[in-house]
């Protein structure tokens, strides 16, 4: 139905304040692209610029291959869910929903149809005659997505919609949100600071830091592959363990001086790195050579059911190890952190990735 | 904390009790004085139980002062100014809220200042603007010359003049720009939430769409308060009625009271003066009586 594309994109607001600093994301038709991000990095204002709800101060944003700068929100032919849902309080769901095609002229027996068909999908023909207020949060959610989808716009954008949710409802309307998304086949962006979401949900992940792209791609190249030490730690729960190097005589060091043993993929790499997963927790004295052996003390055991999470103190850091099922080690207990060198991570003094 | 034992439950009552009494003694007076005979009412001390007179009396007023079309004339003007003042200012109040153009922060002060001339202040110049709508106009002209020169180039003389005395609209118009009103509608727009307002032009309403579909709505109960409250104060209205309405057939109940007022040396009939000021008093109470289920309404299920 349509393509999204962002050149050079920036936004200064009338404060001064420069909250998108030149971002450009080519979205494919169909295809849900989700910003993520920390709190302020500018994914909200990224999205309004989307929408048409704030200016663009340089670069471009296209629809359909269309330059819509200068069209109005409305003509842009896109629909938003808002976080705070922004349904209107005075009127019945049906005319929420309504409200839309309304405003645009649609025959009247083909709103009818046109809502009743989108309540039956989201199961909210029960609830046409009620007022928001007389919804549960998770039904005024619904009825904002309705309202969204019985637009049949082109485009769909979704601002943090299920962060005012309970964690069970928000795990069955992510995969609802995922499946309505897939089986329309818009073209959708969502917004939100969860990175189990932006996992889930997206074909097309951006990473945004400060106003910039840090990553785009797919979400596991993503994960498998982060371009910078922010993305690294940013996805995945719990983080990427970060280690910092330090040049010593007999080749890199950690901060607490132990020898890492090996030559790094790169030589200007200033930190290593490895995913919880990555790397196996050992008693075992005898260490393979090849890979990065860290002698480490256990702090704190999380066990969460299926796996345990392992706080260690190693290499003059605390870092976190992930182990199957329920954990062996104690507090206190003294062990060894064996992460093969191909799944380490390099990345230089400016955090960018190099190997 | 609220506290709850017999003694203070007591004392509270009291409290509330005098304090009721203090305002409905004015009122019950009236009533009882309504109620009696011209001997009745004029004994020394007054009687303070009711007589059996009340309807007489009521009768002798409504047909004396010819309070029928007067009460029809005070509704249309209360009602008039209410509806005008909720209208104008839920209208400048949007303006100002939702609108960023030049002069508007100039407006905004304008409007404000004129807290500080209420009508009483102004009534002069008013009543001027009043009795010829267009004298502003023709003092520009005669200031700057413009209609001597149109007089020395045409020979015609130049007097405009539009006249509102004696008319429903004379005695609205006038009454209908209101600084507090603005600024109720101010507050209550502020706190309507921005995403309402984008939702909104997502879904593609456009101002005049938006002010009608959903701000309208939701000021409700704000229109109900700002209209009775407005509606009771444009009722009780003296000095301006008094001034614009010299025909007695445009003038307000309000205004017309004076006709039962006992003149000096005249007839004392203070019981039917009182009869009359009961009538008077009713068209208030009823609005005040029917609105209030709004206002309990609208602070019970304040809609999020
Ligand atoms: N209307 C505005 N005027 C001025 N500055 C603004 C405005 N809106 C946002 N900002 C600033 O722009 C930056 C980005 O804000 P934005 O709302 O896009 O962040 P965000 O990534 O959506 O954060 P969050 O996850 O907390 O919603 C912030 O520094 C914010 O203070
Ligand atoms: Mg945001």
């Amino acid at each position: 139905m349509a393509t999204v594309d962002l050149k050079d994109a920036k936004k200064v607001y009338s404060s001064g304040v420069e909250a998108v600093k030149g971002v450009s994301i080519a979205i494919p038709d169909k295809e849900l692209c989700v910003l993520v991000g920390p709190s302020g990095c500018g994914k909200s204002t990224l999205l309004r610029m989307i929408a048409g709800l704030e200016t663009i101060s340089s670069g471009t944003v296209a629809i359909d291959g269309k330059i819509v700068n200068a069209v109005g929100p409305a003509e842009r032919d896109i629909a938003m869910v808002f976080q705070n849902y922004a349904l209107y309080p005075h009127m019945k769901v049906y005319d929420n929903m309504a409200y839309g095609l309304r405003n645009r002229g649609t025959p009247k027996d083909e709103i009818d149809s046109r809502v009743r068909s989108t309540a039956k999908v989201l199961e909210l023909s029960a609830l046409l005659d009620r007022r928001p207020r007389e919804l549960s949060g998770g039904q005024r959610q619904r009825v904002a997505m309705g309202r969204a989808i019985v637009r049949n716009p082109k485009v769909f954008l979704f601002d943090e919609p299920l962060s005012n949710l309970d964690a069970k409802l928000r795990g069955q309307m992510r995969v609802e949100i995922k499946n309505l998304q897939r089986t329309l086949g818009v073209t959708s962006i969502y917004v939100t600071h969860d990175q189990l979401e932006a996992m889930t949900l997206a074909d097309i992940l951006v990473v945004m830091n400060a106003g910039l792209v840090e990553q785009i791609g797919a979400p596991l190249d993503i994960y498998e592959a982060p371009a910078s030490t922010f993305v690294a730690s940013f996805i995945g729960a719990p983080p990427m363990n970060l280690l910092a190097l330090t040049g010593g005589l007999s080749g890199p060091t950690l901060a607490d001086g132990t020898a890492i043993g090996f030559a790094p993929a790169d030589t200007k790499a200033a930190t290593l790195g490895f995913r919880p997963e990555d790397a196996d927790v050992t008693f075992n004295a005898k260490a393979p050579s090849g890979a990065l052996v860290l002698p480490a003390t256990v702090e704190a055991v999380e066990p969460v059911g299926a796996e345990s999470f392992l706080h260690c103190a190693a290499g003059g850091v605390r870092i976190v190890m992930r182990v199957a099922g329920r954990a062996a080690a104690r507090p206190g207990d003294q062990l060894r952190v064996v992460a093969r060198a191909e799944k380490l991570h390099w990345f230089d003094k400016t955090g960018k990735r190099v190997g | 904390m609220v506290e709850r034992t017999p003694i203070l439950n007591f004392v509270t009552h009291l409290v509330l009790f005098i304090g009721f009494m203090l305002a409905v003694a004015p009122f019950v007076i009236v009533a009882i004085a309504a109620s009696h005979n011209l001997k009745e009412v004029n004994d020394v001390p007054m009687p303070l139980l009711p007589g059996g007179d009340f309807w007489a009396n009521i009768k002798t007023a409504w047909i004396t002062a010819g309070l029928g079309p007067k009460l029809l004339n005070s509704f249309i003007f209360a009602a008039g100014v209410a509806a005008g003042k909720v209208i104008i200012s839920a209208l400048t109040a949007f303006s100002i809220v939702y609108f960023r153009y030049p002069g508007r922060t100039l407006i905004f002060w304008l409007i404000f200042i004129t807290l500080m001339l209420p009508l009483e202040v102004r009534i002069v110049p008013t009543y001027a603007v009043a009795a010829n709508v267009l004298s502003p106009y023709q003092a520009i002209l005669d200031v700057t010359g413009l209609s001597w020169l149109i007089e020395k180039i045409s020979g015609v003389q130049v007097s405009l003049s539009l006249g509102l005395l004696n008319s429903y609209t004379g005695l609205i118009l006038p009454l209908i720009a209101t600084a507090t009103g603005t600024f109720l509608y101010r507050q209550f727009f502020l706190t309507v939430p921005d995403e309402l307002t984008e939702a909104a032009r997502m879904d593609g309403a456009g101002a005049l769409r938006f002010f009608i579909d959903i701000l309208l709505p939701l000021s409700r109960t704000n229109m109900a308060a700002l209209g009775t409250i407005m509606f009771l104060w444009a009722w009780n209205q003296y000095l301006w009625p008094l001034l614009v309405t010299t025909d007695p057939a445009h003038a307000t109940a309000v205004t017309e009271l004076k006709q039962l007022i006992p003149n000096v040396g005249g007839i004392p009939e203070w019981n039917i003066a009182m009869a009359g000021t009961l009538i008077v008093m009713l068209p208030p109470l009823v609005v005040v009586v029917a609105m209030q289920r709004w206002f309990v309404r609208g602070l019970i299920a304040t809609e999020k």
